[in-house]
């Protein structure tokens, strides 16, 4: 009895079989989030709890100047939209974390690890599998939001696309590798506080950074700091068809620093799992 | 020659593997062999270090002493080759409970780079060998215990391993699904050639024929066929070995300063 597909020498896959292995994740990811409807439903109640109360609510209060890549006046709803993009974004990353934290209680991360493919593929394909689900989310989100009056450009909507890939990916690398430094899952409530709060209040996600310059020098060289700040632009700028690319050049290396991060963290010869007894 | 060559590569080689935790030594230079077609009792109280050495051999963990090989491809340097080689039980439950027995074991596949269509043969393939067919769209979270266990080790086989861990697969199962197990691992074992290290700290689980590894606090004590370990401390039977093994062992570290 052989091992299938044994007959290469030395065991390794050709591209065809990286594909079937990369699909089977993002199907896997799929199923899960098909099973967890609530999750879906959580996932865009937020946003939409955002953009219908706490928008038009502060809609006289916070106004908006025009700031590109806006041509005119906007409603505070519109400018918050790309944050609000950016906000599914980010809680996507962390519970693709909260995800892996799980399975790796469960034993479900150890079926994902013990595969022959490179560390590094498997974790980019879970990275991956999870990104597109959260775009699936984000234009679910602004479908709703169509109906409150909230339009792009025809055109902001496909070039959306690529800006919430890379938003995406930057975001779910960190909650990877904040995954690979949580031991239980109970600690996840520090993610709350401690990642998800201050990444989205302290950002452009909600109030433009000129404004918060004139309340704070500091506060906003900690927003500007912020990757999710240039996550919500690089989102904001996509939305109406431009491409701001220092926001760009930031979520690009934000990405690859998390990533490698996260790789390097599940690599066994870390040992980072083993030293504080993932198994 | 080169047959007879192929025939001298063990399943598994475990070669002076040491594994720390912090200070505290969870292996000690541990060496063990498993051969093809043969089934090989990995024995030793909870504690002794099982799960970690399973955690080495399939690269969860990385040994930072001493050399696992699989059919001879080095687990550090050709973890693929030697990964594809190898079907794993965990201890653990690691199935989703959430979607069918098929959906979890085409998932397994296509984490082996199997397609659709062959995975779909293996699948019904290995759920005829656990006697589980009716099975395939049934969720998982609807099967007792005793199935799942069958679907994990059916998952285990799916891609067609040479070498085959099971770690405390019977752990939580009544007599009866136990034995059923146990056979069928046993029979895998006669009919396919499958090396099988089977981990547990039930002493009825080994039979007469089987090899046997001891594991004590990180340290192999014995290991060879059940007669041999038996004689080997002039012992009645393999539960009296056990007893009296791990006992002059722990009696050595309590004479130490």
């Amino acid at each position: 009895m052989t091992a299938i597909d044994q007959g290469q020498a030395g065991g390794g896959f050709g591209l065809a079989q990286y594909l079937i292995c990369f699909s089977g994740i993002v199907w896997r990811e799929a199923l899960r989030f098909i099973h967890q409807r609530e999750r879906f439903i959580s996932a865009l109640v937020r946003p939409l709890v955002w953009l219908f109360i706490f928008a038009a609510g502060f809609r006289q209060v916070l106004g908006v100047s025009i700031i590109p890549p806006y041509e005119t006046y906007v409603l505070y709803e519109v400018y918050i939209t790309p944050g609000l993009l950016a906000m599914i974004q980010l809680f996507n990353g962390m519970q693709s974390s909260l995800t892996m934290v799980y399975d790796r209680e469960t034993g479900g991360m150890r079926v994902l690890l013990v595969s022959p493919f490179p560390r590094w593929w498997l974790l980019t394909s879970k990275l991956l599998a999870g990104t597109l689900v959260s775009i699936l989310q984000a234009y679910t989100f602004l479908v709703i939001a169509w109906f409150w009056d909230i339009e792009a450009p025809p055109l902001g909507y496909l070039t959306l696309l690529p800006a919430l890939l890379l938003a995406g990916l930057m975001l779910g690398a960190l909650g990877m590798l904040i995954s690979s430094l949580i031991r239980q899952l109970e600690n996840f409530a520090g993610i709350m506080n401690f990642v998800i709060f201050p990444m989205f209040f302290a950002s452009s996600a909600l109030y433009p950074l000129w404004r918060i310059k004139e309340s704070s020098l500091a506060l906003y060289y900690v927003c500007e700091a912020n990757p999710f700040t240039h996550a919500t632009e690089l989102i904001r700028f996509a939305l109406y068809g431009q491409v701001s690319w220092i926001d760009l050049a930031v979520v690009l290396g934000c990405t690859v620093v998390f990533l490698v991060g996260a790789i390097l963290a599940y690599d066994p010869a870390s040992g980072m799992l083993a030293r504080r007894g993932g198994s | 020659m080169a047959e007879a060559a192929a025939i001298a590569v063990p399943a598994l080689e475990v070669d002076q593997v040491s594994y720390f935790y912090g200070a505290r030594a969870a292996l000690d230079g541990v060496s063990l062999r498993v051969d093809p077609s043969s089934f090989t009792v990995l024995l030793g109280l909870n504690g002794a270090g099982k799960s970690t050495l399973f955690s080495l051999i399939t690269r969860l963990y990385a040994s930072p002493v001493g050399h696992i090989r699989i059919f001879g491809h080095d687990v550090g340097r050709e973890p693929g080759a030697a990964l594809r080689n190898l079907g794993i039980v965990f201890q653990s439950k690691a199935l989703d409970a959430d979607i069918s027995v098929r959906q979890n074991l085409l998932y397994h596949a296509a984490l082996h780079g199997i397609g659709r269509r062959r995975a779909e043969v293996e699948i019904d393939r290995v759920l005829a060998q656990v006697k589980l067919g009716d099975k395939r769209g049934d969720r998982v979270a609807s099967l007792s215990i005793g199935q799942m266990r069958r679907i994990e080790i059916a998952r285990a086989l799916l891609h067609r391993p040479r070498l085959l861990l099971l770690d405390e697969a019977t752990a939580g199962l009544d007599i009866r699904a136990r034995a059923d197990i146990l056979a069928h691992v046993r029979q895998l074992v006669a009919s396919e050639g499958v090396g099988v290290l089977w981990a547990t700290h039930l002493i009825d689980e080994v039979d007469a024929g089987d090899q046997v590894v001891v594991l004590h606090k990180g340290r192999v004590l014995a290991q060879g066929s059940v007669q041999a370990v038996v004689a080997s401390v002039q012992a009645a039977d393999i539960g009296d070995a056990f007893a009296r093994l791990t006992g002059a062992a722990d009696a050595n570290t309590e004479q130490r300063p």
